[in-house]
């Protein structure tokens, strides 16, 4: 049997020999994790293989690969969130927070415009989409039954995988048909989004309503309460908080979506409330235009384009740690 | 007795018939938001369709390029096709491992933690995964290329010249994986905690180790789940946009080449790409190209459907 200790000492060994190899061919720190890997797994899996037969050898060699692959995938998370932050930090002040980009030509200017419009935008969507998606949810659970249920859930299913940029040209293609093709509004995007979170709400309050023991609608029947009675009063208050969990979790997909917004809402430089009056500015396309044509001198535009990816990815986070926060507070949990 | 009866039969009746009412209220609302899926999903084709309709039906010397739709098409569909089959075959092992990690090989506490940072990487915004590819990824890349298109140039993906700036079709199928890997990751952790805990510990039992086990039981439980899923991330990589627009250097060759600057285009970055400055037949020809990537993700995706429901109705549950 190979010391307790075994792999850390072959990581320590093989971080140092990776240092100097590294450091004779002058490549950057990646790389010296990556050779220090590479000879971690090999020597351990040898000296295993001395000391404690092949079997065993593949068995750690498979576990050290294992957790580098793991390692791998989690490495480009936490350079991302590096380079957001440190990039968007630059510019993330009170005049990025509280301006709109009107009248701005080089440097200042903000994202109020957009964040204000991606609030609006994604409010009206989630104000369609959850009443539609929570009604459908409770249809296929409590009253579907036979051939339309079942062409129900395959559609929520292929809903589900429509490519957010088809979703944005259906909604294009709605408002040409009735309104002419250079109609531009703040509505369509909610449109496009709310194509997009309907199957999400649906999925997931499904879920959240099948872990509701039926033990707790049959007592209710039993006690005469109507079907509808129970659903509203029984059911819904104990899936609520996965429900809320699971609206959350939708709005904090759609809420980056830029594809479907550029091509329906597209964008301006003042702040615009109204969604149904010309085009709106929102973050994710403010990000995406600001980094993709930048004006002269270009380092202001894109500084102002990271801070913007940095105001998105904290909002999104938030909505998630809120979404996770909810659900484990007030939730019903799933015993295995 | 009859008039007690009669005055319990009324109340009962009416009490029933005021039940009902509620109930059918209720109900058929929900009815009516379930048949809305449909009516939103036949609408969506419906559009989709009557838009594109200009651009099927002109003729191809009207069409941009000259050529006709389907030389328009062809090259991004390569693109599309490309990018994603390169984003699966760098995501899938890759899920795997890390779904095994989660399951079977880090301690409780880790695993939960674990759990959710691979559901964070889900929830990031495509925008912001361009934006990190072209600016991190991508020049980080360039030595690497560089070394490939020197030494190993005679393999058609690594024909060169190598892309200085690092805007390859390369980086974009690795940027796409990462973004796939958690819709992959989450369906393998799935199926792999809910292999029966008796068969893994009968494997165990007989002298198996723990790799042997996963190799034996737990792989080839989940092995309909895995595909399945992978071809969930599939689609999804299939229809994405937004790091592949900014990443991308499109030149509109069809190409192999991998770490060169001369790309061909996805369908979604083309019409991201182009649609805010079309107008006319061009933007008609654009809804063509959605429609077309629409029927690629639909099929996809009835695919992996099927396949789920397929197992679901073997096993024994």
């Amino acid at each position: 049997m190979l010391p307790r200790h075994a792999p850390w000492t072959a990581f320590a060994a093989s971080s140092v020999i990776a240092a100097i190899l590294t450091g004779a061919i002058g490549a950057s720190p990646f790389v010296w994790l990556l050779i220090a890997g590479v000879i971690t797994l090999g020597a351990t899996t040898a000296w295993s293989a001395a000391v404690e037969g092949r079997r065993k050898a593949t068995d750690r060699a498979m576990t050290l690969l294992v957790i580098g692959a793991f390692a791998l995938a989690m490495l480009p998370l936490l350079s991302l969130v590096y380079t957001v932050v440190s990039k968007g930090l630059a510019r993330f002040d009170g005049e990025f927070l509280t301006s709109s980009m009107r009248g701005v030509l080089a440097d200042g200017g903000g994202a109020l415009h957009a964040a204000v419009g991606t609030l609006t935008i994604t409010l009206l969507a989630a104000l369609a989409a959850v009443p539609v998606g929570v009604l459908a949810a409770i249809y296929l659970v409590e009253y579907g039954k036979g051939k339309l249920k079942r062409a129900i859930t395959f559609f929520v299913d292929v809903m589900m995988g429509i490519p957010s940029i088809v979703a944005g040209l259906f909604a294009f293609a709605l408002f040409a048909l009735f309104m002419g093709p250079g109609v531009r509004m703040g509505v369509m995007g909610s449109v496009a989004l709310a194509v997009l979170m309907i199957p999400i709400v649906i999925r997931s309050t499904e879920e959240m309503l099948m872990v509701v023991p039926n033990a707790l609608r049959e007592a209710s029947y039993a006690l005469g309460v109507p079907k509808w009675l129970t659903v509203v009063r029984v059911v819904l208050p104990t899936a609520l908080a996965g429900i809320v969990t699971g609206v959350m979790l939708s709005i904090a997909r759609v809420i980056g979506e830029t594809a479907p917004l550029l091509i329906t809402t597209g964008s301006i430089t003042s702040t615009n409330l109204n969604p149904f009056d010309g085009r709106m500015a929102n973050l994710p396309v403010f990000v995406y235009e600001e980094y993709k044509f930048p004006g002269v001198p270009p380092e202001a535009y894109i500084e102002r384009a990271w801070a913007g990816a940095l105001l998105l990815i904290l909002i999104v986070m938030a909505l998630f740690l809120a979404a996770r926060l909810i659900a484990r507070r007030y939730g019903v949990e799933i015993r295995r | 007795m009859t008039s007690t009866t009669a005055t319990e039969a009324e109340a009962t009746t009416t009490a029933r018939s005021h039940r009902r009412i509620g109930d059918r209220v209720f109900s058929n609302l929900a009815s009516g938001a379930g048949l809305t899926i449909l009516i939103v999903l036949a609408g969506v084709a419906a559009f989709l369709m009557a838009e594109a309709w200009p651009a099927l039906t002109a003729p191809a010397a009207d069409l941009p390029g000259g050529e006709g739709l389907l030389d328009y098409v062809w090259p991004l569909v390569f693109g599309t096709i490309l990018a994603s089959l390169i984003a699966i075959v760098v995501a899938v092992p890759m899920a795997i491992a890390v779904a095994l990690f989660t399951s079977h090989l880090a301690p409780r506490l880790i695993a939960q933690s674990v759990a959710y940072l691979v559901d964070l990487l889900a929830a990031i915004p495509s925008i912001i995964y361009g934006l990190w590819g072209i600016a991190v990824l991508g020049p980080a890349t360039v030595p690497a290329t560089e070394w490939l298109a020197d030494n190993l140039g005679f393999i058609p993906f690594f024909d060169g010249p190598a892309s200085t700036t690092g805007r390859t079709m390369l980086v974009a199928g690795l940027v796409l994986a990462l973004m796939i890997l958690p819709i992959i990751s989450a369906v393998a952790r799935e199926v792999f905690t809910q292999t029966p805990k008796g068969l893994q510990e009968s494997a165990l039992a007989l002298g198996a180790t723990r790799w042997e086990m996963i190799r034996m039981v737990v792989l080839p439980f989940g092995r309909s789940a895995i595909v399945a899923g992978s071809i969930l991330g599939l689609g999804r990589a299939l229809g994405e946009t937004m790091a592949v627009t900014i990443i991308l250097s499109v030149s509109g060759a069809i190409t192999f080449d991998l770490i060169s600057s001369e790309n061909p285009s996805t369908i979604a970055a083309n019409i991201a790409l182009q649609f805010p400055e079309s107008s006319g037949l061009d933007v008609n020809v654009l809804i063509a190209t959605g429609l077309v990537l629409f029927a690629i993700t639909l099929a996809v995706n009835m695919a992996a459907r099927a396949i789920i429901s397929r197992r679901e109705r073997k096993s024994d549950r």
